[in-house]
C-alpha cells in the first residue's frame, strides 16, 4: 500500500490504543452505562410527555428540584443521594401542585404558571444553595453539582440507583402501556369507559418526576429536560405508531449518552451533560431533515418529483369536466 | 448605603423593564417563550464577548439579541414545518444553552464567565464597574439597563395601541392592516434585548422571575392593560428592593432573593388579591350565603 495509507492506517491505531485503555477504564464504563440509562429512560417518557404536551413541565420539575435537593441536605445534614433524590421527589411533585392550583384557582394559563413556578422555586433553590455556602467549607461543593450534573464523577451506587429507576420506568410503561395510550390520545374516551384518567394522569406526573430524577446527578437540574424532550420529538419523526416512537426515542436517547460520554472524555474540560444535548439535537436535525416520509428534505423532493411530473397542476377528480370549464 | 442603592436601583430597572414587557408575554401565552429566549442568547452573549472582549457593549446587547431573535425565527419555522409548538420551543432553547454552557467552559479563561454566573448573575458587584458619560459617573449595569428600560418604554409608548389589539384579537388587528408578524418580533426583540441586558445582573433563569411573575401578580390585580403595566413596575420594584434587603440581612444570593420575594408577592395576590384571590373568593362566597340566609 502507499505510504500516505500507511501513514493513516498507524494513525488509526494509534487513536484506538490510546481509546482503549479510556474504555476498558471502570469509571468510565460506569458514567457511560450510567449516561445509556438515562437517555434510555428520558427517551421514553419524552415521548408520553411530548404526546401530552408536557414538555415544558418535565422542564419545570427539573428546575424546581433545586430547592428539593438544597432543603433535604440543609434538614439532613448528610450528603447521601438517595435523601437527595427524596428531596427532589417532592420538590418535583409540589411544583407540579403548584401549577394545577395556579391554573385551576385563577385566569392565570399553563404557560405562565409553568413559568412562575420554574424561575420561584429556581430563585429559592439559589437563595437555600449560597446560604449553605456560608455554613460551611465545600459543604456545597456536593450541591453545585446538580446544576450541570457531574456524570464524570458518577460512582457504581449512583448508578446502581439510575439502573433501578429506569428498570421501574420500563415496566410501568410496559404494564400500563394501554392505559398511558390512551390518556395520551384521547382521555375522554377513557373516561367514556369508565377508566380513572385522573389516576392515570398522576401516573404519568410520577414517571415524570422519577425520570427527572434519575437524570439529575448525570447532567444536572439545568439541561435535565432536553433530555425529556430531544429524543422524543427527534422518534417522532421516522414512526407514527407509539410503541415504535418508545423505542426509537429511548435508542436516540442511549446513542446521545453514549456519543456525549466519549466525546467529553476525549475533551477534558468539556462538561458532560451540554454535549449529550447536543448529541440529542445533532440526532433532531437528522430526523427532521432526513427521515422517510416526515423528513423535510424527503417531502421536498417528494414536491419537486410531482412539480416534474404534473407542472403545477392539481389533481382534479374529473379532467374531462374541468377542462371544459 | 450609596452601594445598596446601586444594586436596588440595578434590580428595580430589570425588574421594571422585564416587567412590562412581561405583561405581554403573560397576555400573548408566551411566557415559556421568555425563558427560552433568556437561555438561547448564552451562545450569543459568548460569541459576541469573544469577538469585543467585553462585556455589557453595544456589541454583546446587539449580537446577543440578534441571536434571541433568531432563536424564535427558528421556534417558528420549526413549528411551521410540523414540530409541536412546546416541542418547538423546547428543541430550539435547549440545545442553544447547550451550545452556551459548551463554550462558555471552552473559552473559560478567555471569557468572564462561569457558569454560576450564567445561571444567578453577579449583581453583587455592580457597584463596582463605575463608568463616566457626559459628567455623570454610575455603575455601568445602571447605564445599560437604565438605556433598555426607557427603550422598552418608548417602544411600549409608541405601539401602545398596536402590541394592545394584537395581544387581545390579534384577528381584529390583522383585518384593521396592522402587520401581526412586524409587532410580535418586535416584541421577540424587546425580550431579546431585555434579557441580555439583565443577564449580567440576574443571569438566564433568575431573568425569567422578572419578566413573568411581577406581571403576573398584576395580572390578579387589575382588569385594565394600564394597571398591569404599571402595577409590574411597581411590584417589580418592590420584590428588587425587598429582596435585596433579605439577601442583605441573611447573606444570600440577591437575584435568588429578589426571584423569592416575588413569589410571596404572588402568593398573597393568589390568595388575597381583591379581584381573583381564593381566600378573598371564598370569603366573599361565605358572606354572601350568610347574607342569603338571614
Amino acid at each position: 500500500m502507499t505510504r500516505k495509507a500507511a501513514a493513516d492506517a498507524e494513525r488509526t491505531v494509534n487513536n484506538l490504543e490510546s481509546i482503549l485503555p479510556l474504555v476498558l477504564d471502570k469509571n468510565f464504563q460506569w458514567v457511560m452505562m450510567a449516561c445509556v440509562l438515562l437517555g434510555i429512560s428520558s427517551g421514553m417518557i419524552g415521548c408520553f410527555a411530548l404526546l401530552k404536551k408536557y414538555s415544558l413541565l418535565g422542564d419545570t420539575i427539573a428546575h424546581a428540584a433545586l430547592p428539593g435537593i438544597a432543603l433535604a441536605f440543609m434538614l439532613t445534614g448528610t450528603k447521601s443521594l438517595d435523601i437527595f433524590l427524596i428531596g427532589a421527589a417532592i420538590a418535583g411533585l409540589l411544583s407540579a401542585t403548584c401549577i394545577r392550583l395556579i391554573t385551576y384557582h385563577t385566569r392565570i394559563k399553563q404557560d405562565t404558571a409553568l413559568a412562575i413556578v420554574l424561575s420561584v422555586f429556581f430563585g429559592f433553590g439559589t437563595v437555600l444553595l449560597t446560604k449553605i455556602a456560608q455554613s460551611g467549607s465545600g459543604n456545597q461543593a456536593g450541591l453545585d453539582a446538580f446544576l450541570f450534573g457531574k456524570a464524570a464523577s458518577l460512582v457504581s451506587s449512583d448508578v446502581w440507583v439510575m439502573a433501578i429507576g429506569t428498570v421501574i420506568l420500563i415496566l410501568l410503561a410496559g404494564i400500563f402501556f394501554k392505559e398511558l395510550k390512551l390518556l395520551a390520545f384521547d382521555p375522554d374516551f377513557g373516561r367514556g369507559i369508565g377508566w380513572p384518567m385522573h389516576i392515570l394522569e398522576g401516573l404519568l406526573m410520577l414517571m415524570l418526576v422519577l425520570s427527572v430524577i434519575i437524570g439529575l446527578q448525570a447532567v444536572g437540574v439545568v439541561l435535565m429536560s432536553a433530555l425529556l424532550i430531544i429524543p422524543a420529538a427527534a422518534a417522532r419523526y421516522w414512526t407514527e405508531k407509539l410503541h415504535v416512537m418508545l423505542v426509537i426515542a429511548a435508542v436516540f436517547g442511549a446513542f446521545s449518552g453514549f456519543v456525549g460520554t466519549i466525546a467529553s472524555t476525549l475533551a477534558p474540560r468539556m462538561p458532560t451533560g451540554p454535549l449529550i444535548v447536543l448529541t440529542a439535537a445533532g440526532l433532531f436535525a437528522v430526523s427532521a431533515f432526513f427521515a422517510p416520509r416526515r423528513g423535510w428534505v424527503t417531502q421536498w423532493i417528494r414536491k419537486f418529483r410531482w412539480r416534474r411530473a404534473f407542472g403545477n397542476k392539481r389533481p382534479v377528480l374529473n379532467e374531462k369536466a374541468a377542462s371544459q370549464d | 448605603m450609596a452601594y445598596a442603592l446601586w444594586i436596588v436601583l440595578t434590580g428595580a430597572l430589570v425588574a421594571s423593564s422585564c416587567g412590562m414587557i412581561g405583561c405581554y408575554l403573560i397576555l400573548r401565552k408566551m411566557a415559556m417563550l421568555g425563558d427560552a429566549i433568556s437561555h438561547a442568547i448564552l451562545p450569543g452573549i459568548v460569541l459576541a464577548f469573544l469577538f469585543s472582549h467585553q462585556l455589557e457593549t453595544a456589541y454583546v446587547l446587539t449580537g446577543a439579541s440578534l441571536v434571541g431573535l433568531l432563536s424564535t425565527v427558528l421556534i417558528q419555522a420549526l413549528h411551521r414545518r410540523g414540530v409541536q409548538s412546546d416541542a418547538a420551543i423546547g428543541v430550539t432553547f435547549t440545545s442553544l444553552f447547550a451550545l452556551g454552557v459548551v463554550l462558555v467552559s471552552h473559552y473559560a479563561d478567555q471569557v468572564h464567565l462561569d457558569l454560576q454566573h450564567v445561571l444567578y448573575g453577579e449583581i453583587a458587584y455592580v457597584p463596582w464597574d463605575m463608568v463616566t458619560l457626559a459628567g455623570v459617573t454610575m455603575p455601568k449595569a445602571i447605564w445599560t439597563m437604565g438605556t433598555v428600560f426607557l427603550i422598552t418604554l418608548i417602544v411600549i409608548g409608541l405601539f401602545y395601541k398596536e402590541l394592545k389589539l394584537t395581544s387581545f384579537d390579534p384577528q381584529l388587528a390583522v383585518t384593521l392592516g396592522i402587520p401581526v408578524s412586524l409587532i410580535h418580533y418586535l416584541l421577540m426583540a424587546l425580550v431579546s434585548l431585555n434579557t441580555v441586558a439583565a443577564f449580567e445582573s440576574v443571569g438566564s433563569i433568575l431573568v425569567v422571575a422578572m419578566l413573568v411573575v411581577p406581571g403576573a401578580t398584576a395580572y390578579l390585580l387589575t382588569n385594565r392593560l394600564g394597571g398591569m403595566l404599571a402595577l409590574s413596575v411597581a411590584i417589580g420594584t418592590a420584590a428588587a428592593a425587598l429582596g435585596y434587603a433579605l439577601a442583605a440581612i441573611w447573606d444570600v444570593s440577591i437575584a435568588g432573593a429578589m426571584a423569592t420575594v416575588s413569589g410571596v408577592l404572588f402568593l398573597l395576590a393568589f390568595l388575597f388579591s381583591p379581584r381573583h384571590g381564593c381566600i378573598t373568593l371564598r370569603w366573599a362566597r361565605q358572606m354572601f350565603q350568610r347574607s342569603s340566609h338571614s
